[in-house]
């Protein structure tokens, strides 16, 4: 007989009734309705084990770290169990030759029915060597494992768009992880990292309906369809014109606005404002200091962190940070400058032709 | 009077009166002009908001407010930009040079040319010109009409993000979030493309008013009673 969910939770001695609190909490950070935690309850009772394999490319681990500290200690439990009976080099218990069997094993019985998760990116400079997993390119692993793959999920900035090693001049040529397996459904769960509640329902929802609704650039609706700035509770004092202007000033302690200390939260897409972290304790917005914007696509080559307006021209060119208004306002000076001085020229030649008419009048 | 086919040159005399701008064109116009000063005075204060106010967030709204008139002044120019494009098919040949320079023909060229060396005082005479002369075209064309393209569709974009994703506003713009690929590039795009429309008014207004003092036609109220007159008749 296969294994379900619940089997596998029963027999690591969860019980009934937290496993149907973990079902009710992941259906409550869904927006799904009371009966979606049934339909989870009963996903779980009765559908076979999905299997995960979990590899980790160019990155810092921040994924995992934040993974593991989802809010609920029973949420990370029960998903926990569901991923490490797999492969996650970094948190299993087996290591070395002993855990590469486990994943040869696992995509031989699981073939075209497990999910890959990835953390980090494969680098593809130099045929891949900046990232060696186990003896071989990261590049080849991913290729490999994604082959028999039912779909990938894109952990974190890294995976999802090439976050910090990917940044401008990018020397190891780190992709994200859609530009080297194209032929899989591919789940983007951007931030750096991203938010642990978030990573646990991207997980249930897979194992018990399939793929999310996803945006058009991939993300599930559920939590990247609204920016920081809709849900901010700052929100008031922008919409009041009240703004931070140095992190030391009156409207710093009076919790005003950041945007122009260059909050990124108006174009920023994640569940921060709402999610929060740390057991919904905070977020950045709200310890004081601006979104960086860190679950969008180039945030790292967008100027810098304190300021509305991003850099936009390479260093050498208007000093290091020219800006929109830097280089709008030259062009307008420059424009003006070229008109005052045309209107002269203008003016001098007319008065000189004028004159030399009159004086041919004259002689007339 | 014999006009030069797509340059717009007048190559022989009699000069005559001629009706250039139909009403649709002239009220888009001034119309375009009336909301783009607050277009771009909001847009300022959007990109670098006044100092903060005090009191209770409750009793104010200034930044919104602020934000209420660029977006109700973006819908006017908008849809009045879709008025001129709907004219430009609509309307006599010369409601069509802004969004069509002749770029294929030499005649046009040769005039762009004859234009620019005017302009370098390399050329004593200027030429009489009907509609718009190429290159005051090519200005429009490249710095306006291109400009006022981008900034309506990336100011969409911009507006659309206050809906949610799968939202109407979202179906009808979401590709350019899509294209870009993050919001700050489209608001940097925005805010960059303004200072076209600037430079191109600052030219626009010295050339208008230049031509009206030095050329041979009148330009400044051709845009006020449609007509095109010329200060030298005969030839
Ligand atoms: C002549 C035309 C326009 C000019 C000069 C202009 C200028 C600007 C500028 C400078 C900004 C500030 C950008 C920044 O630094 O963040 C801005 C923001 C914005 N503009 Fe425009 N704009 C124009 C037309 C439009 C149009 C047609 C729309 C369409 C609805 C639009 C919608 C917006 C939106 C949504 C924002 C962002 C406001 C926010 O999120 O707080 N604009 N505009
Ligand atoms: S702090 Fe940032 S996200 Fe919050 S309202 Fe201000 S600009 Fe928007």
């Amino acid at each position: 007989m296969t294994e379900t969910y619940y089997d596998l939770f029963r027999r690591q001695g969860i019980s009934r009734r937290s496993f149907l609190q973990f079902c009710s909490l992941t259906a409550a950070s869904l927006g799904l309705s009371k009966a979606g935690a049934a339909e989870i309850a009963k996903a779980m009772e009765t559908k076979p084990r999905q299997p995960v394999i979990w590899l980790h490319g160019l990155e810092c681990t921040c994924c995992t770290e934040a993974f593991i500290r989802s809010s609920h200690p029973l949420v990370s439990d029960v998903v926990l169990s569901m991923l490490s009976l797999d492969y996650d080099d970094t948190i299993m218990a087996a290591a070395g030759h002993q855990a590469e069997e486990q994943l040869e094993e696992t995509i031989k019985k699981y073939k075209g029915n497990y999910i890959l998760a990835v953390e980090g990116n494969p680098p593809l400079a130099d045929d891949g060597i900046y990232c060696i997993p186990g003896g071989k390119p990261f590049v080849e692993k991913l290729r490999y494992v994604a082959k028999d793959a039912k779909a990938v999920i894109s952990w974190g900035s890294c995976a999802s768009w090439g976050c910090v090693q990917a940044a401008k001049p990018n020397p190891t040529q780190a992709v994200p992880v859609h530009k080297v397996v194209t032929d899989k459904p591919v789940i983007k769960v951007p931030g750096c990292p991203p938010i642990p509640e978030v990573m646990t329902a991207v997980v249930t929802y897979l194992l018990t309906y399939g793929i999310p609704p996803l945006d058009a650039q991939g993300r599930p609706k559920m939590f990247y369809s609204q920016r920081i700035h809709d849900k901010c509770y700052r929100r008031p004092h922008f919409d009041a014109g009240q703004f931070v202007e140095k992190f030391d000033d009156e409207g710093a302690r009076m919790g005003y606005c950041l945007y122009k200390v260059g909050c990124k939260g108006p174009t920023t897409y994640n569940a921060c404002s709402t999610v929060r972290w740390n057991e919904g304790v905070s977020f950045p917005i709200q310890s004081g200091h601006g979104c960086i914007g860190c679950s969008e696509e180039n945030f790292w080559d967008k100027g810098s962190f304190y300021e509305h307006l991003p850099t936009i021209l390479p260093p050498g060119w208007g000093g290091i940070d020219a800006t929109a208004d830097k280089i709008g306002l030259t062009a307008v000076a420059v424009t003006g400058a070229a008109v005052v001085a045309h209107a002269a020229l203008s003016a001098i030649k007319q008065s000189s032709s004028k004159s030399s008419n009159d004086k041919l009048a004259a002689k007339e | 009077m014999k006009i030069e086919k797509h340059s717009g040159r007048v190559i022989e005399g009699p000069h005559e009166n001629v009706y250039v701008f139909e009403a649709p064109v002239r009220l888009w116009h001034w119309i375009t002009v009336l909301m783009i000063i607050p277009l771009v005075v909001t847009g300022f204060l959007i990109g670098d908001p006044p100092s903060s106010i005090g009191g209770e967030a409750t009793f104010t709204y200034e930044f919104a407010w602020i934000r209420m008139i660029h977006f109700s002044c973006a819908m006017i120019f908008t849809v009045a930009f879709l008025m001129r494009i709907y004219w430009a098919f609509a309307g006599n040949r010369y409601a069509r040079s802004l969004f069509l320079p002749a770029i294929w023909s030499i005649a046009w060229w040769k005039g762009l040319f004859r234009q620019l060396f005017y302009y370098l005082f390399l050329k004593k005479e200027p030429d009489s010109w009907v509609g718009h002369n190429p290159l005051a075209q090519t200005g429009m064309f490249v710095l306006f009409l291109l400009g006022t393209i981008v900034l309506i569709i990336t100011g969409f974009a911009l507006y659309a993000q206050q809906s949610a994703w799968g939202s109407g506003w979202m179906v009808a713009f979401g590709w350019v979030h899509t294209l870009f690929g993050d919001a700050q590039a489209i608001r940097t795009l925005h805010h960059l493309s303004m200072y076209a429309i600037l430079v191109f008014m600052v030219v626009h207004i010295y050339m208008a008013f230049r031509e009206d003092i030095m050329g041979k036609e009148t330009v400044v109220s051709t845009m006020i009673n449609g007509i095109r007159a010329f200060k030298t008749k005969g030839h």
